[in-house]
């Protein structure tokens, strides 16, 4: 505090390994923040607690990297959106062919599979399902005929491979395997090679044709779901949620939280401890008893209790969390400006008349400004871990889920005891990355400002 | 002394009460709901055990009309029919819970079945100081000799490794590694059990044992994430007072350096080492309810969450009541410690 200039700090900054490491870490965060906010667009995650959005994503899969370091490759699931469409008219028959090409190339079989579409149709077509598998074998899965409808008409489906019709289609075709079919789930048999029930690798083409009677029918829509087991960079939750979309988006929100508070606790702990300091007397004693009241209460009751009666909205939790962050800083302030209070030049201000305002913004807070970023870097990780505390307990804002909250659905489905290590491992890390970035630029701040420390 | 010593107190005092204030005035409204709609049910809950006084009327009307004629009654006696916030309800509502009657619970009750809150707070914190007292004297065993070893060798490979590990353990969140504890040494090796709450009765013998079993895992837990700041802590002060004078000059006596710091310095750090001793003891009671709720330990924290979440309020406000109790008096025993090791604060100066 004695007088140390910011160009001074900056220096011996650079020099810190530690504030350079918290740094780089922050500016990755940073640009992860940003990035998150461009590719991934705000409507994509306000439907995070929407199940409805996630239907074709896969329950609680591993991410696909982990295949790297497996012998046996688990299936990942894919979803297959452009099929080659191919459209034949003979006479009054007319075809609408899409063919799905599918490279499987894993040693379990998949979860399931499943076919979405919309078709606008007249009459009652027919749509026949059926796969061509490596080996050259062609099964047929489904022939049935869409509702009737005398109107042109827009007819929208989902074909499970649990489906009782595919089902019964593949037994009918059960010669065609060394095996018996007897209690096997469709993709059991689809994916198995015709000797033995283990999964044959290769290329397959599923075929979906629609033939209409005078009409030219058309499928919108078309995909093709392969159920796997591994999914994305991130996997997946137990509601098929793309776990990489909540990490990537609790990056910004985390360092908003965390920022915000910090700077807002800081700047009225400061104000407030200075103005004390420098008024002095029954100022002084009123305004540090206060503080004493604040810094006793417990401050996790009360934020739960707040956050339970009054909002659990994100804005809110920010301003409760700053009603316990000032008090510390506060005390500090205050003890410091007594000391500055007493020097020559403050004296000298104060003969010349000039404002309490005037003396306090010139000529005191400058001195303080040091100790103020490494308070503002060494509060941040309080903010952040509080608030997830928080999420995880489930009194967070639902409509902006953190990492406390993908934690919370993580506790709710029991993730450590299915060992579901995704889901778990991974927003902790963030939440102690974060902090640790903040730790590192406040201790490094910390050690120039009280060189004492540094032998 | 006297003097500081009555000013503390009062202090205190003044906030314990305030804490209950703004207790009961966030969830008042709550309360007094929840509270008519309990008469309500057991005004209903008599008449449908005792046929013979609905029999006795003879229109639909007169029937409801004596029932709302009860449930008034019974409103008036608890003189619920004034609004929360009029004095002499909070008056009297304060000065029941100073004398720790806080009522009946609505949903939880204690193991014996009792639902007095007063009968459900006093058997979950004895675990909880069980839990925390033991852990936060394990850390600070271990803070304070890694703290006094790394700092007599400032920059060796101890006092780096303890710097680090106290900075990276800070940033992560107790219950998180709590988490990650239940899934490695719960799950994938079954060690330990996974659930903190012992599956034998209390009355049975081997109670304790099963206890401390189940007690071990949140033990570990929370030392491991503690005792890396406590040992930063006690390092910076003991750096500190190793520079100091006194410490020069018995150095220049040829006193030996173990000596001088384990006896000396350590000495002389240990005003603010008992401090943040006795601040860390009631800030742990706090940080319990997410640590408690994940290991499933069944003291206070747990019973915390469990009354949040079925917003039983009687046990909230005697919860919080308790809670603050404990984080004054510990606020306070640090106050007097540091007055007492340190003259100047005494005499407020």
């Amino acid at each position: 505090m004695s007088g140390i200039t910011p160009q001074e700090i900056k220096q011996e900054f650079l020099k810190s390994k530690m504030g350079i490491a918290g740094i780089t870490i922050l500016i990755v965060l940073v640009a992860t923040s940003i990035i998150a906010m461009i590719v991934i667009p705000v409507e994509t995650f306000q439907e995070w607690n929407n199940p409805g959005s996630w239907i074709l994503y896969p329950k609680a899969a591993t991410p696909i990297w982990v295949n790297m370091f497996l012998v046996e490759k688990i299936p990942e699931h894919q979803i297959l959106e452009n099929p080659d469409i191919q459209t034949i008219s003979q006479e009054e028959i007319s075809l609408t062919s899409h063919q799905f090409g599918l490279n499987f190339d894993y040693d379990y079989f998949p979860n399931d599979f499943l076919y979405v579409f919309s078709s606008e149709y007249l009459g009652s077509p027919l749509l026949k399902m059926s796969v061509i598998r490596p080996d050259g074998v062609k099964l047929e899965l489904l022939s049935a005929s869409l509702p009737h409808s005398n109107s042109k008409t827009i007819h929208s489906e989902r074909i499970f491979s649990t489906d009782e019709a595919i089902k019964k289609n593949l037994s009918l075709q059960s010669e065609k395997f060394q095996f018996s079919l007897d209690r096997l789930s469709s993709e059991d048999i689809v994916f198995s090679k015709i000797q033995t029930n283990e999964p044959l690798k290769g290329n397959y083409i599923f075929l979906v044709d629609l033939y209409g009677v005078n009409y030219e029918n058309q499928i919108h829509e078309s995909k093709l779901i392969i159920g796997g087991k591994a999914f994305g960079i991130m996997g997946t939750d137990e509601l098929r949620r793309d776990l990489a979309i909540g990490l990537l988006w609790g990056t910004p929100l985390a360092l908003f939280i965390g920022i915000v508070v910090s700077i807002a606790s800081v700047v009225l702990g400061l104000l407030y401890g200075v103005y004390a300091g420098f008024k002095g007397k029954k100022t002084d004693e009123t305004m540090m008893r206060f503080n004493d009241i604040i810094y006793a209460l417990p401050a996790l009751p009360f934020l739960i209790i707040l956050s339970v009666t009054i909002s659990n909205s994100i804005f809110l939790m920010i301003g409760f969390l700053m009603i316990f962050g000032w008090v510390g800083i506060a005390k500090v302030a205050r003890s410091m400006s007594i000391q500055i209070k007493t020097r020559g030049y403050v004296d000298a201000a104060n003969i010349m008349g000039q404002k309490d305002s005037k003396i306090i913004f010139k000529h005191i807070l400058p001195q303080l400004l040091p100790y103020v970023f490494a308070s503002i870097a060494i509060s941040v990780p309080a903010a952040i871990t509080t608030e997830a505390g928080l999420s995880f307990l489930g009194l967070g804002d639902p409509s902006f889920p953190t990492w406390g909250q993908i934690l919370h659905d993580a506790n709710t489905f029991g993730a450590a005891a299915r060992g579901l290590w995704w889901w778990i491992m991974p927003p902790g890390i963030m939440i102690a990355i974060t902090g640790l970035a903040f730790v590192f630029i406040g201790n490094a701040l910390d050690a120039i400002i009280n060189p004492k420390l540094k032998r | 002394m006297k003097r500081y010593v009555a000013t503390r107190m009062a202090t205190m005092f003044g906030v314990l009460m305030i804490t209950l204030l703004i207790t009961i005035s966030l969830v008042g409204s709550n309360m007094d709901t929840i509270l008519k709609q309990g008469i309500v049910f057991q005004v209903r809950a008599e008449i449908a055990e005792n046929p013979a006084i609905a029999e006795s009327f003879s229109s639909v009307e007169e029937f409801e009309s004596f029932v709302q004629a009860q449930i008034d009654q019974r409103i008036k006696v608890l003189e619920l029919d004034k609004p929360w916030h009029s004095p002499q309800r909070i008056g009297v509502t304060m000065y029941k819970i100073l004398l720790l009657d806080f009522g009946h619970a609505t949903f939880l009750t204690s193991d014996e079945g009792s639902s007095n809150v007063k009968d459900i707070l006093f058997e979950k914190l004895p675990r909880t100081v069980l839990l925390f007292t033991t852990a936060t004297i394990i850390i600070s065993i271990i803070g304070i000799f890694l703290g006094a070893l790394s700092s007599s060798k400032v920059g060796s490979i101890v006092d780096r490794i303890t710097s680090s590990f106290a900075i990276i353990s800070s940033s992560f969140p107790v219950w998180w590694i709590g988490i990650l504890m239940i899934f490695l040494f719960a799950f994938t090796y079954q060690i330990f059990p996974a659930r903190a709450t012992p599956d034998i009765p209390s009355s049975d013998p081997r109670y304790i044992g099963s206890l401390l079993y189940h007690m071990a895992l949140p033990l570990i837990t929370i030392v491991l994430i503690g005792f890396g700041s406590w040992a930063y802590l006690v390092r910076n002060f003991m750096v500190g007072i190793m520079q100091e004078d006194f410490i020069n000059a018995k150095k220049t006596i040829g006193i030996s350096e173990k000596k001088i710091i384990y006896v000396h310095a350590l000495k002389n750090a240990a005003p603010p080492i008992a401090t943040i001793l006795a601040l860390s003891l009631s800030g742990s009671l706090g940080g319990a309810i997410i640590t408690e709720a994940v290991f499933d330990w069944p003291g206070m924290g747990r019973l915390y969450f469990e009354a949040i979440t079925v917003m039983d309020l009687p046990v909230i406000i005697g919860a919080t009541y308790l809670i603050t109790v404990f984080f004054l008096i510990s606020i306070f025993i640090a106050d007097l410690l540091y007055g007492f090791f340190d003259p100047r604060v005494r005499t407020g100066q």
